[in-house]
């Protein structure tokens, strides 16, 4: 019950943003000191024996791409309630995540390609996860050239909604086929982390970088939203505006 | 059934008459397919080994820009209001316009397939398994594109825009079209896995297509 | 610290990663200037939303 109290409380963009205010300065600073600390961990953490100091990229390539999955999941579970409660602050949060979940995917992208250089002697190489990520990147940019070509918000909330579950029933399926299509053109990927062979001395730091990343995800998150609230609020004022005339 | 029936056949009739653009697939398909040779060369056995992957790739672009039209001149017209606001469900609805449309276009695209592939230097016994590929694959295609076309029409626009919505999404079906066509011709991996699993795309976006387009077209409405 | 013989490509990973993130950050605080820009000047000019019109507040 409580949950739902708060969820009808957000429902009100004018509490919500006043929420927002309160809180930001607190997840401004909460965000910089993981942040530092992450990076302060990761300066210091051991090289690998087989890949040495490059090793250090995977502290940005890994949370990058955790959250470029975590933003598509944020927008299905956006979508969600979008089409089922029309919660009017489902489609901001949806709209607000799609260019910076786009630009975290783009992060995983390049610092893989970066990565790649040295580890596989190009800049790119059709390997399974970059694949997947690279089509991840693909849905985002449609998404976001869905949002730029509808000036109605109303109109293009729910088509929005419909393309984010759609492709969030349809990225494990991508993420299967590209590891399929991979195993049949070449034998196995030169990068084989994951699993259990982590070592504490890498895993703590890229944990805490996650983290970090995670609430940097937050915050811009929160500001976008904001951001979006207050161009909806134009928008209206300016309808008004145009009918009063 | 029977409304759904009369419905699959008017569009069927309307596609097929004069104007209605049922055979512009298959001609798009022609000419696109026609077009790699000229910008990769006439090397037969390059032709040979990537002709599967041509054939699929023109057959993914043709069905997708098919399909923009698809519910467009419904909208213009009106119709699309009377579809929606009739007493079959929408999903129904949209499904047999679907069958409709992968029976105008698809089907006769996958009829000159064989032609296209003597022309890419396709061995004549693998072609059938091509031709197989493609019957199994394009159901997928359309009912996927069936969602980039149903938002289209709500935004108020398509071409592109539905493009770059359901190229990404048609990943799996081409990996696995393309799988199962050269299996059948290189080998050495059996032609059964990846074909069945395309069956299995083309079901499962059988369900999903209609339901999702249907939803956009609802909040076309509103 | 240091990074063997591949630092420039950390380096050119990390500088990436920062600028993609200023980048965004730069965005966001420009766009939320803007649009509280145009918010007070249509205020000023006496322009209500709906909301403040008649009581409410819905956006």
């Amino acid at each position: 019950m409580a949950l739902i109290d708060i969820f009808n409380n957000l429902a009100n963009p004018t509490r919500f943003l006043a929420l927002t205010n309160r809180v930001l300065p607190w997840l401004t600073a909460l965000t910089v000191i993981v942040l530092v600390y992450g990076l302060y961990r990761v300066a210091y953490a051991p090289d690998d024996y087989q890949q040495g100091a490059t090793v250090k990229i995977m502290f940005l390539h890994v949370p990058a791409a955790w959250l470029a999955m975590m933003g598509w999941g944020l927008m299905a579970v956006a979508a969600f309630g979008t089409l089922v409660w029309r919660h009017p602050l489902a489609d901001v949060a949806a709209r607000a995540a799609a260019p910076i979940g786009a630009a975290f995917t783009f992060i995983c992208l390049v610092t893989g390609s970066l990565w790649g250089r040295p580890m596989w002697g190009t800049y790119w190489v059709w390997d399974a996860r970059l694949t997947s990520v690279l089509v991840l990147f693909l849905l985002y940019l449609g998404m976001l050239a869905l949002y730029w070509t509808a000036e109605d918000p109303n109109r293009s909330a729910r088509a929005a909604a419909i393309l984010a579950l759609v492709g969030a029933i349809n990225i494990p399926i991508i993420k299967f086929s590209v590891d399929w299509w991979n195993t049949l053109h070449q034998p196995a990927s030169v990068i084989r982390m994951g699993g259990s062979a982590i070592d504490p001395s890498i895993l703590v730091p890229l944990l805490i970088m996650a983290l970090a990343f995670t609430l940097l995800f937050l915050l811009l998150l929160l500001l976008n939203m904001r951001n979006e609230i207050l161009r909806r609020r134009v928008r209206s004022m300016r309808m008004m505006q145009a009918a009063s005339i | 059934m029977n409304a759904l029936l009369a419905l699959l056949l008017r569009d069927m009739r309307l596609a097929t008459r004069v104007g209605g653009g049922a055979l512009m697939g298959a001609l798009f398909y022609f000419v696109v397919v026609s077009m790699i040779p000229f910008a990769i060369g006439p090397d037969l056995n390059l032709l040979a080994r990537i002709g599967p992957a041509v054939l699929w790739i023109g057959a993914l672009l043709a069905s997708l820009l098919a399909l923009d039209r698809l519910f467009a001149s419904d909208h213009d017209d009106g119709s699309l209001d009377l579809l929606t606001m009739s007493t079959l469900p929408l999903e129904l609805t949209v499904a047999a316009k679907a069958i409709a449309h992968w029976l105008t276009t698809a089907l006769p695209l996958i009829v000159i397939t064989p032609v296209l592939g003597l022309m890419l230097n396709v061995d004549m016994s693998a072609m059938g398994f091509v031709a197989l590929s493609l019957v199994a694959g394009t159901p997928a295609l359309t009912f996927i594109g069936l969602i980039g076309a149903a938002l289209s029409v709500t935004l108020r626009r398509g071409g592109l825009l539905m493009a770059i919505l359901v190229l990404p999404l048609t990943v799996p079906v081409l990996i696995f079209g393309v799988a199962a066509a050269n299996a059948a011709i290189v080998g050495p991996a059996p032609f059964g896995p990846p074909f069945t699993i395309l069956c299995a795309l083309s079901l499962a976006s059988f369900v999903l297509g209609p339901f999702a387009a249907a939803a956009a077209l609802r909040q076309g409405q509103e | 610290m240091t990074l063997g013989p591949h630092a420039s490509f950390i380096v050119a990973a990390y500088i990436v990663t920062v600028v993609v993130v200023i980048s965004m950050i730069a965005w966001i605080l420009r766009d939320y200037a803007a649009q509280r820009r145009i918010l007070g000047d249509l205020e000023q000019r006496g322009i209500k939303r709906r909301s403040q019109a008649s009581r409410g507040d819905e956006t």
